[in-house]
């Protein structure tokens, strides 16, 4: 049985997050597939992408791989990755196209003739390392804890596994000209700013995507994606 | 908020690192691999390799180092160098690259750049722009090393590959390549402020200022360099601190 599963729908170049899982991983079995049954019955899923949505989500279909990535994102450990994270929203402006609707919101393009603080002329796409904010208390004020224990960490603020021995603000490698919109607030996991926050990483349940490349970002991307591999939500 | 990048360069020839002034008295600087893994430990935020082979006999070379450094350096690699087909991305971006430089193809073949950038997402292709200064704040589009005119303003052209759908501009001053007086400031101002996408400055750098300057003065997204690095001048990571000091946001 594969471990995991790297969800290959033709779209760019999955070398880099299989290189990088196999690095924090070397002993699980790996596999980059387009195989629907493969991803259903591996036990870990990362849906990693690149490219414009809607040539992603016309790839996905045309291998039959939707039900299998929506049945992945409802029940086992899952990892979203740049348009793997866009992909799971409901809408995006980015052909104008529907998403898997996984998660409630939209996917929006960064304004054009954006200034930064000094007046510099900010590029889209937003290429380059950028701290990552974690939520320290997601807005969750009126709801328990996932009694699946995922969302405990140490101390009394609430943290997410997938953080672990990751320094708060710390910088990984982006490559995007949209970003996320939730319509849950109870979604957001951490921000960066462009020059306003934008949400960059969102989680429920067993799932957890970010829109930055792990499998690019140094040490801080290994860590979270070994923190992946040992994640158990369920 | 977004860091400025420092991108070592490495140009590669028969296996190993290189670098000449203007592409003639080539310097020996070393292995590949050990060079690439060294400034990733030294807080590189990307690394380029350009294949400057002569021979065709030694171009399936830069697939092996490109797997090698893949496999062990965990930050965005940008190949280059003889890029002349979708075929020629397909295989860089299936060796570990994560970007590949179109140079000289994509003036002689613009669709190059609109095949590419469709097949395999605009963030995965540099258009790498060889320019020199024709008349005050003027600049001519050479290929072939700089050898060859092509006629074409360089801020236009950037503009052109910008449309077609490249993701970033590797731009080189070919007047001061080599020179170590720093980058021509007015060339990078002039294409960064015509452009939405990034561009990394190239071609000059001696010294650590030359570094800020390219950022602060030129407007770069990026700044690259070789053999500062190269050759044990100075380390990326005294770079970075450098460039902190003077107020530049940086990955330290």
């Amino acid at each position: 049985m594969t471990d995991i599963a790297i969800v290959d729908y033709g779209m760019g170049n999955l070398r880099s997050v299989y290189q990088a899982v196999h690095k924090v991983a070397p002993d699980a079995s790996l596999v980059v597939t387009d195989d629907p049954q493969v991803v259903a019955a591996a036990k870990r899923v990362i849906f990693p992408g690149q490219g414009a949505m809607p040539d992603c989500m016309r790839e996905l279909d045309a291998r039959g791989l939707r039900q299998a990535v929506l049945e992945a994102a409802r029940n086992k450990p899952f990892l979203g990755i740049c348009i793997g994270l866009q992909m799971l929203f409901e809408h995006s402006a980015e052909g104008n196209v529907p998403g898997l609707g996984v998660l409630p919101g939209e996917v929006v393009r960064f304004a054009s003739e954006l200034r930064d603080a000094q007046g510099n002329k900010l590029k889209v796409p937003h290429m380059g390392w950028n701290q990552v904010h974690r939520i320290q208390n997601p807005l969750k004020a009126t709801v328990a804890p996932s009694p699946t224990g995922g969302g405990l960490g140490r101390g009394n603020t609430l943290e997410h596994p997938l953080w672990n021995g990751i320094p708060q603000d710390a910088r990984f490698y982006f490559v995007h000209s949209y970003y996320v919109q939730p319509s849950d607030a109870s979604l957001v996991q951490a921000t960066s700013d462009y020059p306003q926050p934008f949400v960059c990483a969102a989680a429920r349940d067993n799932l957890f995507a970010v829109q930055f490349h792990p499998e690019k970002s140094a040490a801080a991307g290994l860590q979270l994606l070994q923190n992946f591999i040992n994640w158990n939500p369920l | 908020m977004l860091a400025k990048r420092i991108i070592p360069c490495l140009d590669v020839t028969a296996g190993r690192v290189v670098k000449g002034v203007s592409f003639v008295e080539l310097r020996d600087a070393g292995d590949p691999v050990e060079i690439a893994k060294r400034y990733d430990d030294q807080g590189a935020d990307e690394l380029t390799f350009l294949d400057i082979t002569a021979s065709s006999d030694d171009r399936g070379i830069i697939f092996r180092i490109i797997e090698q450094v893949a496999s062990q350096v965990f930050i965005p690699l940008t190949v280059g160098g003889g890029v002349r087909e979708v075929q020629d991305v397909r295989n860089l971006l299936n060796a570990g690259a994560d970007k590949v430089s179109i140079n000289t193809s994509a003036v002689t073949n613009p669709q190059l750049v609109a095949d590419a950038a469709a097949r395999y997402g605009s963030q995965c292709i540099v258009v790498a722009i060889d320019a020199k200064q024709v008349a005050p704040g003027k600049w001519e589009v050479f290929t072939h090393g700089g050898r060859k005119a092509t006629g074409l303003d360089a801020v236009e052209w950037a503009k052109k590959m910008q449309t077609l759908g490249a993701g970033e501009i590797l731009l080189t001053s070919m007047d001061q390549d080599g020179q170590k007086k720093g980058f021509d400031l007015a060339l990078t101002r002039a294409v960064t402020d015509a452009l939405e996408i990034p561009v990394i400055a190239s071609g000059g750098v001696g010294n650590l200022q030359h570094l800020a300057d390219g950022v602060k003065l030129g407007g770069a997204d990026a700044v690259l360099a070789a053999s500062i690095f190269h050759f044990g001048e100075y380390t990326v990571q005294q770079a970075k601190q450098f460039m902190a000091q003077q107020g530049i946001e940086v990955r330290l």
